[in-house]
């Protein structure tokens, strides 16, 4: 640049003036924000978030006790005790899991050799004290019971790649 | 005339500052508006991955890595890997290596995006962070597709990838990275020729080449100042010598080069990104190797072997023989690299994390000397430091 151009460019405030001119033009794009509560974003078949013990379509529970999830979890937020039932299967007794120690890196859901826990798509479970994010097992089968459909079919889109 | 004895005034710069990027404490000798003397104060987010990695099986730590430097968690991953394939001698299908090549350049972009729009923001223009922070949610998008967490994906494994690509995710990829020269040419109108952000930057900051390679920087930093060392080039790592890619090179290492080099940086990664989905190979996603990747699902549920592999691999792990390496990848923020020695057992028995931020944090005091108390946010922009890595 010529030492006449820019002298007039600094006058002239060129660089300013086109930077005002783009920003205006984005002032009237089409708006990328999303009304969070109402609108959410997409979610992939893939996503990892909050944790679900699935059940077998006749009501029995898929996990057998086997702890891979237990001794994969780099965190050590899963605890699980087991003992052989009255119909001599093997079931857990206590299936915990420690939601604010986990970091959701999924780990379980590949280990689980019967598709028992998984990471559903669910992320909105906020709560208002830390006592409540101390999953047992109740909480875990409720929440495979309330998104089972969903999880089925992300497991259905996703199993050609597992 | 009684003499009085003037005392330089010192303050406290952080740890809750929001330009200082995270949790860095600065202790600043000031002379009046004049710094004397930058004393980073690190440690606030030191959580002891290096040694809680000796505790982990190899792929129990790779979660580790995501949370070094959280802006662009899989090229710490990428460093992980690829010491443990060193260690285990194991070679990666070719998809793997173009998988992991894609996905450290949309890390890389999201962590270039990241320093120059919020560097930006610190110096006084508030439009680019919102325009930049648009393209890394699509990016993290991509991200959440192809491994299920926006930005701790734990994607890559040691092997390979964790998961193929889902149908239809090149094609968006591509879409995107066509478009996204339009958004760092609106980003360079705002910035480049901008008097303010030239005023706040330009011979802010100035190191040469020579002092660059005594503080012990790398990366982007050092190339702003004429050096033109990448990793990618100088030794190839995964598909990288299959790329066909420039490096940047500033001229005058001052705190605008820094910010040039960076923004022609993002451009040669659209080129990679581009490539690598062009050049795909068809094949595995991981070694099909029994004792480093698990059985895909369907042969473990049919196959009594392929579940005993399963089962020992999710517990045990995989056995890494006795022997060290110096595994080093370009990060964005410069050389990160794993010192990772093994016992021969299944997990390592030292992991040494070498952060680039770290050399670059240490030549704050070199950087900022002499200049006013505003140029430190400038200083520290443009170093690029994420605490995380910093302190490990």
């Amino acid at each position: 640049m010529g030492f006449i151009e820019k002298n007039t460019r600094a006058i002239l405030l060129i660089e300013l003036a086109a930077g005002m001119a783009l920003t205006l033009k984005y002032f009237f794009r089409r708006k990328v924000t999303v009304n969070y509560p109402y609108e959410k974003g997409p979610l992939s078949p893939r996503f990892r978030g909050e944790h679900a013990l699935r059940r077998y379509p006749n009501g029995e529970e898929r996990c057998i006790a086997c702890k891979l999830c237990e001794a994969i979890c780099p965190a050590q937020a899963i605890v699980i005790e087991a003992q052989p039932r009255d119909d001599g299967s093997r079931r857990t007794t206590r299936y915990d899991i420690d939601m604010t120690k986990c970091i959701y890196c999924g780990y379980c859901e590949e280990a689980c050799p019967v598709d028992a826990i998984v990471e559903g798509p669910n992320f909105e479970f906020a709560t208002e004290t830390r006592e409540e994010l101390m999953y047992d097992k109740d909480k875990l089968l409720a929440n495979g019971d309330q998104w089972e459909t969903e999880i089925a079919e992300r497991l259905r889109l996703n199993s050609p790649f597992r | 005339m009684a003499q009085t004895e003037i005392k330089n005034f010192n303050l406290n710069f952080g740890p809750q500052h929001p330009a200082a990027h995270g949790v860095l404490r600065m202790v600043l000798e000031m002379d009046g508006e004049i710094i004397d003397r930058a004393d980073p104060h690190i440690g606030l987010l030191h959580r002891g991955t290096e040694k809680l990695i000796e505790h982990k099986s190899y792929v129990q730590s790779i979660p580790y890595f995501d949370r070094l430097d959280y802006v662009a968690p899989q090229n710490q991953e990428h460093a992980f890997c690829l010491a443990t394939e060193k260690l285990l001698n194991i070679d990666i299908p070719p998809r793997a290596q173009y998988l992991r090549v894609l996905f450290c350049e949309i890390g890389r972009i999201l962590s270039h995006l990241l320093n120059i729009c919020s560097y930006a923001m610190d110096v006084g223009a508030m439009t680019p962070m919102l325009w930049g922070f648009e393209e890394r949610e699509r990016l993290m998008g991509f991200c959440e597709r192809v491994s299920g967490a926006r930005l701790h994906m734990a994607y890559f494994r040691p092997g390979g990838v964790a998961h193929d690509m889902p149908e239809g995710l090149d094609d968006d990829i591509n879409d995107w990275a066509a478009n996204f020269a339009n958004l760092i040419d609106d980003l360079e109108t705002l910035l480049t020729e901008n008097r303010i952000f030239k005023q706040r930057t330009v011979d802010i900051g100035v190191i040469n080449a020579e002092q660059c390679l005594d503080w012990g920087f790398s990366g982007p930093n050092l190339r702003a100042s004429g050096v033109a060392w990448d990793l990618r080039k100088s030794q190839p790592y995964d598909a990288y010598d299959e790329m066909d890619f420039d490096i940047p090179v500033g001229r005058h290492g001052d705190c605008y080069d820094r910010y040039l080099v960076r923004i022609l940086e993002m451009r040669e990664s659209v080129k990679i990104i581009t490539q690598s989905i062009k050049n795909m190979p068809k094949g595995p996603h991981r070694a099909d190797n029994n004792k480093v990747s698990p059985p895909e699902r369907g042969v473990m549920k049919q196959s009594m072997e392929a579940l005993i592999h399963h089962f020992k691999l999710f517990t045990e792990g995989m056995r890494v023989p006795k022997g060290e390496t110096y595994t080093a990848v370009e990060a964005p923020k410069g050389e990160f690299a794993v010192y990772l020695v093994s016992d021969g057992t299944n997990k390592p028995y030292r992991c040494k994390i070498r952060a680039p931020g770290f050399a670059h944090l240490q030549a704050m005091d070199f950087l900022s000397k002499g200049h006013m108390l505003a140029d430190i946010v400038a200083n520290i922009g443009s170093i690029d430091i994420v605490f995380g890595e910093i302190d490990r």
